[in-house]
């Protein structure tokens, strides 16, 4: 047991971290470092996302052939970590290229293949996945946007939801309902679409936590090509669940604030006895924040592990964001409550750290919806991990257009 | 990256387990929690010492197997798993630990090898009553290398052979092997929340107590023998934990009721689902402190902490939400739910309690994170 790379990744390792000093001090050269949501930010995210396709950094685990690195899944989590050392990463292009381009190369013709694939790598185009729906968030194949049969063409009609990135994406895969008199999941089929066809409209969604990250996508009589198809009529959701499979490693850190951020704070703010950081029930909470974070943190390490060795990693990795989500909120909000009324202050100037831990407060409620809810993932332990049954399902065998609603 | 068990870990870890299956089985268990007459099971001690187990991490020199500390990690981890009803913790995790980390070769020629047999039991005795055990409230003492005071509770200590005793020694305090069979000492047996494992008051009266390691370091020396028996005992809280879950889930796959299998409810699947997310954060927390431990690592103390902290947390919730799942069954003697219930505490509270460990991490991190 120990932390080392063998002497293979380790070789990778140092001929990663050796083209990233190189890279990033030119990157930084031509493109110094702009403020996110810029357009020169998302100028600067294309052109990284190109000079990393060019040496093989893009898609590490696809084949050369498509542009991709030809490597195996260990190179690909060592150059990420290398990548965020190196403190230079964009996030235009993990949707696009975690789940809608892997879907493309499955099931498109060879034509759109051959069209988008290697611009995509390159960072020349950008996708995104347009899944949810307002009557369709942890169920989602109670989508009801409708796709018409016209000729050849499709005709696309309804609305989508916190699709991340539809406002500066070129492209989208979107999962729409072609037979509203079968059962929900037997009439969904999937297209890929241009995202900046006139008969898209993006709109920002205000969130609670004051910003417009995420958009409601319209469609109104957007037409689609048969040959934009992906999989058969009716296989939507089949071609839907190979998208979620690809969704990336995660490799990430946990969110928000830490516990050494938390600590920092409780060492210079005064309690009803001392230092928050001398209070026993603050210790207690500390504790526990630093014993889950250290879980997550040797919970990929396993997984790294297990790919290291070749094998596909175990299902423990299931757990993050549950924890990650529910701590960031209750590490936030006890940060909060420590700085007494003046916790309510939300200016950056004014608030401890930058209101980092009023952000945070705010921001985690979302954590804990984004990319399935709490109890959506529990589900998804009970059934995939612990082989327990699903949940009886009412709808299963009614057609789509006799479900009840409600409002 | 390499951060789990290997294959030969595995394999032994594999092998514990068939091995228990036939020799620990749930009625071995429950023979000792039956009988108020036993503390431990004698024949499976035995089996165990044959096996090599309680001489795994002990260097071959001193009759041992040699082998790392992940390797015991493994075998607790089984041991846990089969509530079993031996001194083991006492005798391999604290005795023979703090003998190789603190003895002089001379305690390590004389003590390891009776160890590795069998022959030796061993156990930890510093409390002296309710509540944490201080400097200040330390009235064990040793004079003239005899030792007198009263050491209550002892686990294991009605059936030890060699204590290791917290006292004080010229007004400092100490740590002293002391040989439980030589005379001057009273074993008396006490009833536990846990009766598959012993507990004893143990009166001392002019009994030959030999210091091991630093004269007036006691309670450093307890904490560093401490470090290593949590992660140790992380690893039994683990399989424990890991086996509440399982059966849990084997019940409610079983179990009808309101017309359907009780596992489809969300109520249930989501308790068990907790539970996993509980275990596995045990388990990696769990893995680095075996990390530290096998190399001795600098960071032992808290990943020590953090380890016993996780696995507390982990089996106490396992076998409560356990016994929930089981339903009246779950309450009832005759279902196991209660010797991992029991255990739970038993582990729990054997090595200070976990509000104890969380003190000493956040002092750790504390001193680590000091501007």
């Amino acid at each position: 047991m120990d932390f080392n790379d063998s002497p293979e990744e380790a070789a990778y390792r140092e001929k990663a971290r050796a083209w990233l000093v190189e890279a990033a001090a030119a990157h930084r050269a031509e493109h110094g470092e702009p403020k996110p949501t810029t357009p020169e930010h998302m100028a600067a995210g294309k052109a990284w996302q190109a000079r990393k396709a060019a040496a093989g950094y893009a898609c590490i685990t696809w084949p050369a052939a498509v542009g991709g690195g030809g490597g195996t899944p260990i190179q690909s989590v060592i150059f990420s970590q290398e990548e965020a050392k190196a403190g230079v990463s964009y996030g235009y292009f993990t949707i696009g290229l975690g789940m809608c381009v892997p879907t493309v190369m499955a099931f498109a013709d060879e034509a759109a293949k051959q069209r988008f694939v290697s611009p995509a790598v390159k960072g020349e185009e950008i996708w995104c996945q347009l899944f949810s729906e307002p009557a369709g968030g942890s169920d989602v194949a109670a989508l009801r946007t409708r796709a018409v049969r016209d000729g050849d063409d499709w005709i696309i009609n309804g609305q989508k939801v916190w699709t991340t990135g539809a406002h500066y994406s070129d492209y989208g895969i979107v999962l729409v309902r072609t037979d509203p008199d079968v059962p929900k999941h037997k009439g969904l089929t999937m297209f890929w679409i241009d995202m900046r066809d006139p008969a898209v409209e993006c709109r920002p969604i205000h969130q609670m936590s004051g910003g417009r990250e995420f958009n409601e996508v319209y469609f109104t009589d957007l037409r689609a090509k048969d040959s934009q198809r992906l999989g058969g009529v009716g296989d939507g959701w089949k071609v839907a669940l190979v998208t979620l499979m690809n969704e990336r490693l995660a490799v990430g850190g946990s969110a928000g604030p830490d516990y050494r951020r938390v600590m920092e704070l409780a060492r210079g703010l005064s309690g009803a006895n001392g230092p928050v950081l001398k209070d026993a029930a603050f210790r207690e909470k500390l504790a526990d924040w630093y014993v889950n974070s250290q879980g997550l943190k040797f919970t990929r390490f396993r997984t790294m592990t297990a790919l290291s060795r070749g094998q596909t990693p175990g299902p423990e990795s299931s757990i993050g964001k549950i924890i990650a989500a529910n701590q960031m909120q209750d590490l936030a909000n006890t940060a909060v409550e420590a700085q007494g009324e003046y916790g309510i202050l939300v200016d950056p100037a004014l608030a401890p750290m930058e209101a980092a831990f009023q952000q945070s407060l705010m921001w985690a409620p979302g954590l804990r919806i984004a990319g399935g809810t709490d109890e959506i993932l529990k589900n998804i332990i009970a059934e995939r991990v612990l082989g327990l049954p699903g949940d009886v399902r009412v709808d299963k065998d009614v057609a789509f257009k006799d479900m009840p609603t409600g409002r | 990256m390499d951060f789990d068990y290997s294959d030969d870990q595995k394999f032994l870890k594999d092998e514990a387990r068939k091995f228990l299956a036939a020799r620990c089985s749930s009625a071995v268990v429950r023979g000792v929690l039956d009988d108020p007459a036993r503390s431990y099971d004698a024949e499976l001690w035995r089996a165990v010492a044959e096996q090599g187990w309680l001489g795994a991490a002990i260097p071959e020199e001193h009759g041992g197997l040699g082998l790392g500390r992940v390797e015991l990690c493994a075998i607790a981890e089984e041991l846990g798993r089969a509530v079993a009803p031996i001194p083991f913790a006492s005798t391999v995790y604290v005795l023979a630990e703090a003998v190789m980390a603190h003895g002089t070769d001379a305690q390590k020629a004389a003590i390891l090898p009776r160890i590795a047999t069998g022959e030796v039991i061993g156990c930890l005795a510093t409390s002296e009553g309710p509540g944490v055990i201080t400097p200040s409230a330390l009235q064990a003492r040793v004079e003239g290398g005899k030792l007198s005071g009263v050491k209550i509770p002892v686990t294991d200590g009605d059936v030890a052979d060699l204590a290791l005793v917290l006292a004080n020694e010229g007004g400092r305090p100490g740590l002293f092997l002391v040989d439980l069979k030589a005379g001057g000492v009273k074993a008396e047996t006490l009833e536990s929340l846990d009766p598959t494992r012993g507990v004893a008051r143990l009166t001392f009266d002019g009994a030959a107590a030999d210091r091991l390691g630093e004269a007036g370091r006691g309670f450093e020396l307890v904490q560093a023998v401490l470090d290593r028996v949590a992660v140790l005992l992380a690893f039994e809280q683990l399989g424990g934990a890991d086996r509440c879950l399982e059966m849990a889930r084997e019940y409610a796959l079983g179990r009808y009721a309101f017309g359907r299998v009780i596992a489809g409810y969300q109520a249930m699947k989501h308790k068990m689902a907790d539970m996993y997310v509980k275990n596995e954060v045990a388990r990696s927390n769990a893995y680095y402190g075996a990390w530290a431990l096998d190399v001795d690592a600098p960071e032992l103390p808290t990943a020590a902490a953090a380890a016993r902290i996780a696995a507390s947390d982990a089996f106490w919730f396992a076998s409560k939400e356990s016994v929930q799942v089981h339903g009246g069954m779950g309450f009832t003697w005759e279902v196991d739910c209660h010797l991992y219930y029991r255990r739970s505490r038993q582990l729990s509270l054997v090595a200070g309690s976990p509000k104890l460990w969380k003190e000493r991490l956040v002092s750790e991190l504390e001193k680590k994170n000091a501007a």
